[in-house]
């Protein structure tokens, strides 16, 4: 077995066991990224002499019986994390000289725990995308081919393409991510892995670059939901420097994926199954219930009135958050600053902001400036909130009914590079599944189940109460035990 | 609601984008397209609805409150390590005072 193929939880018992050094599971990891790096483009700054080092310290902890619980495991890490004294960039030529002076509370924790940092994995332009494409360090490449079609570059999904991307092609044993409107789900669908976004507060906010305020959350991938559990433990926790950071005890999430799903009553929300949605999906999703009724659950079947309006409210309420938040760069206090001999202080923002941002960052900000402004605010902003409390309003509903809602992660497997890109609102459509979460503020979480015709990875998401991310693993491992997903990408390390 | 060229110069200079003359007709099509299909949601109806501000669950009243007190500070070198251009411990920007 390579190095590069255990599971998170194995290679912790493995290192536990003295199997391997922390050192050795390191280096494995390294050589694959320099090996895969070059065709994935998954991660923008590689850290490989830190990592070593943090490797051969982290032994050394082991050694004094001091091993915490991450002891030793390489992460890739979004490069919308601050990491101190690792430059920083969010996807953005906009940052593409700033070096964090600070960690952020998320990858602070990580390393608390005893986590090995590989680099900053490859993104979406401020978060901004279902493809990775809006990258200004170019796209990834996600490392699962079509079986009549192999040499199309297909997308790894987005924002947290490159996280994705690494996990799936083993080059890391897990990473992190954020999640907006769907940026760890549907690319851990499109790349065959586990990711989950917890419930809003879930994990502290601090130190990750802001695109919407109200709906980013922290979230990890692995490849199995014990090792997403593993990894979240470590995120999640209250943070005094998030005032929207939830002082709610965080549980033993690896513990509940021990749990029967036996009893749960799962919801099968009608407004999920699209017109045109394609017959695998569909037959995933109705497969993956019919699973979880032989483990005995019990499925019931929902509406979720107001789901067609989610994607709509949502592209108001994250650009109108965006366009605030990135107000900030002005090319006065860091980043890139761009201007002429003879430019004023308004010449030098706008020419600095036009030339640092890409074409979809600079849309989404604008969307977002017309929304907010004086005129517009009650008939955009105002009204998108209402809907979103109507959204929200539909799964308190839900809950009275049903323990967990169980609907496709993505309404089609990864597309390639050039598809989906004439139109913005056809690339929006990505996220149609996965954003009424982000809305309401819930748990979701995304997992492997099948294989499309053309041998690419399809997923379903579990979706569940705030604060009640035990059940969601529960129901992902029930599913993620029968589905015993064993597919493996083309392209990976130790192949 | 579909935006004119007057509007979209408005909003670019308001949200302080530099945009090329060439480029507005683009844009303009582009973001019309986007509040074209959002205008859908003019359709629900709203009335009586409390608006939701904020992703906590259970709304913005779970929020805490702390003391207003210096917690951090004194760190000047560290806010202007990644400034484009500094003089002394301030930034430096182009002359705006005549």
């Amino acid at each position: 077995m390579h190095a590069t193929d255990f599971t998170l939880g194995g290679a912790l018992a493995a290192l536990n066991e003295g199997a391997i050094s922390a050192e050795e599971l390191t280096r494995a990891h390294v050589a694959a990224v320099e090996a895969l790096n070059p065709k994935l483009n998954a991660f923008i700054t590689t850290t490989s002499e830190q990592a070593l080092e943090a490797a051969r310290a982290s032994d050394a902890r082991r050694k004094r019986g001091e091993a915490g619980p991450l002891e030793g495991i390489p992460l890739a890490i979004k490069d919308l994390f601050c990491t101190e004294g690792v430059r920083t960039t969010a996807g953005s030529t906009i940052l593409g000289n700033f070096i964090p002076p600070y960690e952020s509370t998320v990858t602070a924790q990580l390393k608390r725990d005893g986590a090995v940092f590989l680099g900053k994995a490859n993104l979406d332009e401020f978060a901004m995308g279902s493809s990775n494409l809006t990258s200004a360090y170019g796209g990834v490449l996600n490392p699962w081919q079509r079986k009549d079609d192999p040499d199309a570059r297909l997308v790894p999904g987005g924002s947290s393409g490159g996280s994705a991307a690494a996990v799936a092609a083993r080059i890391a044993l897990g990473a992190t991510g954020t999640d907006t409107g769907g940026s760890i789900r549907q690319p851990a669908a499109f790349c065959g892995i586990t990711g989950i976004k917890p419930t809003y507060g879930r994990c502290s906010r601090f130190g990750i670059v802001a695109f919407a305020s109200s709906l980013d959350q922290a979230g990890p991938f692995a490849r199995t939901v014990e090792d997403c559990a593993i990894l979240l433990r470590s995120m999640a926790g209250h943070d005094p420097k998030d005032s929207t950071s939830a002082n709610q005890p965080v549980p033993n999430f690896a513990a509940a994926c021990a749990r029967s799903v036996k009893g749960l009553r799962i919801g099968v929300p009608r407004e999920y199954r699209l017109d045109g949605m394609p017959a695998e999906i569909e037959k995933l999703w109705r497969q993956g219930l019919d699973w979880l009724r032989d483990a005995g659950a019990e499925t019931v079947d929902i509406s979720l009135p107001h789901t067609k309006y989610a994607l709509p409210t949502y592209y108001i309420v994250a650009p109108a958050e965006a366009s605030s938040n990135l107000a900030r760069y002005d090319g006065v206090r860091f980043g890139l600053r761009v201007a002429e001999k003879d430019s004023d202080l308004g010449d030098l923002y706008e020419r600095t902001r036009a030339e640092g941002f890409g074409a979809e960052v600079r849309r989404r900000i604008m969307i977002g400036t017309y929304v907010l402004s004086a005129g517009y605010y009650d008939a955009y902003y105002l009204k998108a909130q209402k809907i979103r409390a109507l959204i929200a309003g539909d799964f308190d509903a839900a809950w009275a009914k049903v323990d967990a809602i169980v609907t496709p992660a993505t309404p089609s497997a990864a597309f390639a590079e050039g598809e989906n890109t004439d139109d913005p609102v056809q690339m929006y459509l990505n996220d149609v599944f996965t954003v009424t979460a982000n809305l309401a503020g819930l748990p979701g979480l995304a997992l492997p189940t099948g294989l499309d015709h053309q041998g690419l990875p399809l997923g379903l998401q579990v979706i569940g109460r705030a604060f009640d991310e035990e059940t969601v693993f529960a129901v992902g491992a029930a599913l993620e035990r029968t589905a015993d997903f064993k597919a493996v990408p083309a392209m990976r390390a130790g192949a | 609601m579909s935006l004119d060229t007057a509007t979209v110069r408005r909003v670019a200079a308001l949200a302080r984008l530099r945009l090329e003359e060439q480029d507005i007709a683009r844009v303009q099509g582009e973001l019309n397209g986007i509040l074209g299909w959002i205008e859908q949601l003019q359709a629900v109806n709203t009335d009586g609805v409390a608006p939701m501000a904020g992703g906590t669950p259970g709304g913005a009243a779970a929020m805490p409150m702390r003391g207003d007190v210096v917690t951090d500070g004194g760190k000047a070198e560290a806010v202007l390590a990644n400034a484009p251009d500094r003089e002394g411990e301030y930034f430096g920007v182009p002359k705006v005072v005549e």
